[in-house]
């Protein structure tokens, strides 16, 4: 094993040394350096351990495409697992280590997986563990989670810190003309060429030097380009990879901000995740090297030919000294001799029987008809057997010892941002690789993601590209036309497994899952051979790189067993992301509290200086229950539902939505939308509503004043108050267009407190101007009036309850809350009433058999809530046709809204247990119930629900309540649902 | 990741839209038969291609809007206010 740095070559800054850590080891790299190129500077040859096999793997490629070297960066809630080495930028201070491995990479106990691989074929877990071999006992029972544990401990890449995520990220929009992805030669030709002709063109680059793959050429100069597009005003997102295409040409970017460098703070973000709609897309997305598929072609120093040319010229590294170069096409050459002349002895067996190329180094051995056989060595090369291309099946003819095996078997064009699309590719069988299908969309693909293996053809692409762009964009009309793809003097010779004649071999066609020929093969023999079933089956093309190197090989081997041609077998689909993303970038600032806007109403700094617990309630955030001197939840709630039945209490109310219905057509409005009767609401009284669905299912409920002739005030639930609003707007819009009614959205304009008790007259009557306009005389129940408060205020207060109690709403301007709140309080205070919060709210409702939300759920209809009565018989309304349909009523035995009593009043129960028959505590029951609350007035816990056939069938029947996840089970007694002053004497008093 | 024109706030992303149904159906009247109601709210064609549909611009005007969308492709053929008035009204701006 030698790799090591060299001078003379590469692109690094040798002044700036940079020191990491791999597996808690310091070593030394240079400015400009990846982690893999560092590593291999250092001759570190083992840098992970596959996946099923736990074989020792090195660094495989010098991108994106990589398998073998995947690691684990930082540590503690830093952590961050399956980073590809090769794209890892070297920074001071960074620390890498190795995973899936114990203790590490270079011994790991997991190898025995390597010598017990026989009974881990494709699919090894699904035949085994359904039962315990060989007469599979147990089949049948939950064995199969008891080795899941085990098989998901031993299977796996890096693991996750389970720390919070201390980096923050971001989400950004933009537009412009022509989004190009790719500085390769295409993709910059492109951009000069677009941005020569003014177009506003963002170029997305990757890694973080412009280029591609001319990075590894002595004379190319990444600055000079960088200078020169931006003065043309081409934008330039480097270390941003575009990771999946949508409709309308919209891409999705992920740009790496503080990835390359030591950051602990959280002012810039770690990444960002860009939103950008382009008027066209160029792809240049260049093109993979794939490997060939052979015995042991997974040691440590096997790797693509052209990740040895770019360690060499950009990284000054050589990976090794006797190298032995495996090939059927021309991309080799060139690197051959590069390799030579930094030293190292080169032998290239080139699968073909002869080529003629112009400029090459004929220092250099080539055994032509000659293919890798196998690789001997286990954590290192020693040397590789070879065999005669002509002689099927092949056999071992010679040996050559060397140190670095670099294969390729051909190139692939990335056309998966195409894919993403839905383009199916085409199969090229004179280049071997599949092409870019036709698309109708505003996308053009170049370079070599466009099959075109040339670098002057790849220029004349890009400009081609920017053409094609600006004709569709309709800014020109120039001819333009495309190089054929391909390129290389001599053919290309399908080579994609050179197959063992032994049996247990070990030919990898997609490293990072483990996944060998013989598995393609027993996927064949089984029944598998859909590429889709393939993948499935065997989890070729899944993981960290998605096939991007073994996909090819898999679809061959499959088409060379149903003797078929490639194209026939299909290809599986990309999808997006192109590489990973990270989940905090996705979720961007919506974390923690950002996680959803935040609603509060205009007291709740009221609420809180006054001792409020808050609780969410949709988007707001609403006071839960007041503790008095440390008073728990269920002290705190029994205390105020007490006081409030005594004496008075007061609560905010404002999150109900607020609608004004104003117009010459309002009254009809409100009596098609509602379910009873309005047209005669006089004005100065409110009416408590029910809404239903077109299908006849209850959507909300609330109240609705009539302020005037023409104009009313709706208020709807908290819940679905955005959802009324919207349901409004589309009947007056697009179902009675000839209406005349306009409706406006009140909720944040108006603020509510709710007073509630006996001695809430009194306490009004002294928050009031004129004091008479209270009494019951002219505030009967449900009127409603315009008053002043003490300070001149002007209010709407309105006599409705929800509590059962004696109990008003006031209604006041936003911005006059809380020095309502303080004037109410005061008064309250005097009569010893308390605030009280949701808790409070819910039970002193329960008590009563109010519904809401919980109940209202979207299946139940006006009858199923007890409140079919109300419904109006002489008028058509929304869901008057559908509430009695025959699907709807058949079932005479529908769940009916009951109220529950535990038979041991001891007993307690919680929402959402399972009302089931004595004899018969199984599934989903008979009922369910919805509420709950300790009653104080009636000194045990009640609830309200539903149950099948309702009161009347099980009225003087005990049925039991089933909790399955609390471990629970009761007795109950079948209740009316009005539990505490069924007649109403005292809110009418 | 649909662009909809809005015809009173411009070209607006999808986000600011909801999605409404088929705005082909004509509802029947308020005292129609539970049958007629039963075509209206639950029978849907399964269209491939173009098809005319409500969105509402919730996050913007509020104007609900018949749009005309390939279920292929998401192109938009055309988007006008569903009220007809507002349709006039629109036409007159221009």
């Amino acid at each position: 094993m030698s790799s090591k740095r060299i001078d003379n070559f590469g692109k690094i800054n040798r002044d700036k040394i940079i020191s990491f850590s791999w597996e808690k080891k310091n070593y030394f790299g240079y400015e400009g350096d990846t982690l893999a190129s560092a590593l291999l500077a250092n001759n570190i040859k083992i840098v992970g351990r596959s996946f099923k096999y736990h074989r020792p793997r090195g660094i495989m490629s010098c991108g994106v495409e990589e398998s073998g070297a995947l690691v684990t960066i930082g540590s503690f809630e830093k952590r961050d697992p399956n980073v590809r080495a090769t794209s890892q930028e070297l920074y001071q201070g960074l620390e890498a280590s190795g995973q899936n491995a114990f203790p590490n990479v270079n011994f790991d106990f997991g190898e025995i997986n390597n010598y017990l691989s026989r009974f881990f074929a494709a699919g090894f877990y699904y035949k085994t563990f359904m039962g315990l071999p060989p007469f599979e006992w147990g089949s049948g029972t939950s064995i199969w989670m008891f080795f899941e544990k085990i098989i998901r401990k031993a299977a796996g890449m890096g693991k996750l810190s389970r720390l919070a995520d201390p980096d923050s990220y971001e989400h950004a929009h933009d537009f412009c003309d022509i989004l190009i992805v790719g500085s390769g030669p295409a993709g910059i030709a492109a951009a000069k060429e677009a941005a020569d002709k003014k177009l506003d063109v963002i170029l997305v680059e990757q890694d973080s030097l412009l280029g591609g793959d001319q990075i590894a050429e002595k004379e190319f100069d990444t600055n000079k380009t960088l200078d020169e597009l931006k003065n043309l005003g081409v934008r330039v997102m480097n270390r941003t990879t575009a990771f999946g295409l949508y409709d309308n040409c919209v891409i999705g970017l992920i740009e790496r901000i503080t990835d390359h460098i030591y950051y602990d703070k959280k002012e810039i973000p770690r990444q960002r995740f860009w939103t950008i709609r382009a008027k066209h897309i160029i792809v240049g997305s260049g093109s993979l090297e794939r490997h060939i598929a052979f015995n042991n072609n997974d040691i440590p120093g096997v790797m693509t030919v052209n990740a040895a040319k770019h360690y060499l010229n950009r990284y000054g590294v050589l990976t090794g000294k006797d190298i032995v170069i495996a090939t059927n096409n021309d991309s080799v050459y060139n690197t051959a001799d590069l390799l030579s002349q930094a030293g190292a002895n080169v032998i290239i067996l080139d699968s073909r029987k002869e080529i003629k190329l112009d400029n090459f180094n004929n220092n250099i051995q080539v055994k032509f008809e000659t293919v890798p056989y196998s690789i001997n060595g286990s954590r290192k090369i020693k040397s590789i057997d070879i065999a005669d291309a002509k002689h099927q099946p092949y056999t071992k003819i010679d040996s050559i010892s060397c140190d670095q095996v670099l294969i390729s078997g051909g190139w692939s064009p990335a056309v998966h941002l195409l894919s993403h699309r839905g383009v199916k590719a085409k199969w090229n069988a004179e280049n071997l690789c599949f092409l870019p299908g036709d698309t109708k969309e505003n996308i053009t693909m170049v370079g070599s993601a466009r099959g075109i293996w040339n670098k002057s053809d790849c220029i004349k692409s890009g400009i081609a590209g920017a053409l094609d762009a600006m004709n569709h964009m309709g800014l020109s009309k120039t001819n333009y036309f495309f190089p054929k793809e391909g390129g290389w003097s001599n053919p290309i010779q399908p080579l994609y497994e050179v197959k063992y004649n032994k049996s247990r071999s070990k030919s990898f066609v997609d490293y990072q899952h483990d996944v060998t020929a013989d598995d393609v093969r027993l996927a064949h023999r089984e029944g598998f051979i859909s590429v889709e079933h393939l993948k499935r089956y065997t989890t070729l093309g899944m993981a960290n790189d998605q096939g991007k190197m073994g996909n090819i090989i898999g679809l061959s081997l499959m088409a060379d067993l149903l003797d078929k041609d490639i194209p026939e077998v299909g290809t599986t689909v990309f999808r997006p992301p192109y590489t990973p993303i990270s989940i905090g970038a996705l979720a961007g600032r919506n974390v923690g509290k950002h996680f959803r806007p935040l609603r509060v109403t205009p007291m709740h700094q009221w609420n809180l200086d006054n001792g409020a617990i808050m609780i969410d309630v949709g988007l707001y955030q609403r006071p839960w229950y007041f503790p008095k001197n440390n008073e728990t939840l269920s002290e705190a709630y029994i205390r105020e539902t007490t006081t409030v039945r005594k004496s008075v209490g007061v609560c905010d109310v404002t999150s109900l939505g607020k609608i004004a219905i104003q117009g010459p057509d309002a009254t009809e409005f409100i009596n098609r939308v509602y379910s009873n009767a309005f047209a005669k609401l006089p004005i100065g009284k409110t009416r408590y509503g029910i809404m239903l669905r077109d299908d006849g299912i209850v959507m909300d409920d609330g109240t609705s004043w009539r302020l005037s002739e023409n104009e009313y005030l709706m208020t709807t639930s908290t819940a679905q108050a955005g959802k009324v609003m919207s349901w409004l707007e589309e009947l007056l819009q697009t179902r009675w267009t000839d209406l005349k009614v306009n409706v406006t959205s009140v909720s944040e304009q108006w603020a509510a407190a709710a007073i509630s008790g006996p001695r809430s007259r009194e306490v009004i009557k002294n928050c009031l101007e004129n004091p008479s306009l209270i009494e019951n005389s002219n505030l009967p129940f449900m009127g409603f009036i315009s008053a002043n408060l003490k300070d001149g205020t002007p209010c709407r207060i309105v006599r409705i309850s929800f509590s059962g109690e004696l109990g008003y709403e006031i209604y006041i301007g936003s911005d006059y809350a809380n020095s309502m709140m303080d004037l109410i309080w005061k008064e309250v205070q005097n009569y010893h009433g308390c605030l009280y919060g949701l808790e409070a709210l819910g039970a002193l409702r329960v008590e009563k058999g109010h519904v809401t939300g919980a109940e209202l759920d979207g299946r139940v209809t006006i009858d199923d809530a007890g409140l079919g009565k109300m419904a109006s018989t002489k008028k058509s309304y929304i869901g008057s046709a559908m509430r009695s349909r025959g699907t709807l009523i058949a079932n005479k035995d529908r769940e009916q809204l009951v109220g529950f009593f535990p038979v041991d009043k001891k007993e307690t129960f919680d929402a959402g247990t399972i009302v089931c028959e004595k004899n018969n505590i199984k599934g989903s029951g008979i009922g369910r119930i919805t509420s709950v609350t300790h009653s104080p007035e009636l000194d045990h816990w009640i609830g309200i629900g539903f149950v099948q056939g309702g009161k009347e069938k099980w009225n003087n029947k005990t049925l039991i309540g089933s909790d399955p996840v609390r471990n629970k089970q009761m007795e109950l007694e079948v209740v009316s649902p009005h539990m505490i002053d069924p007649e109403g004497k005292r809110m009418h008093a | 990741m649909i662009r909809i024109k809005c015809p009173y706030c411009g070209e607006r992303d999808h986000s600011e839209f909801t999605y409404g149904g088929d705005a082909s159906i004509k509802y029947p009247s308020l005292d129609a038969s539970e049958s007629e109601w039963t075509d209206a709210i639950f029978f849907r064609k399964n269209i491939k291609g173009f098809q005319k549909e409500t969105w509402h611009h919730l996050n913007g005007c509020r104007m609900w809007l018949e749009v005309e969308r390939s279920t292929i492709t998401h192109e938009i053929k055309s988007v006008k206010p569903c009220h007809p008035d507002l349709q006039k009204l629109m036409e007159l701006k221009k």
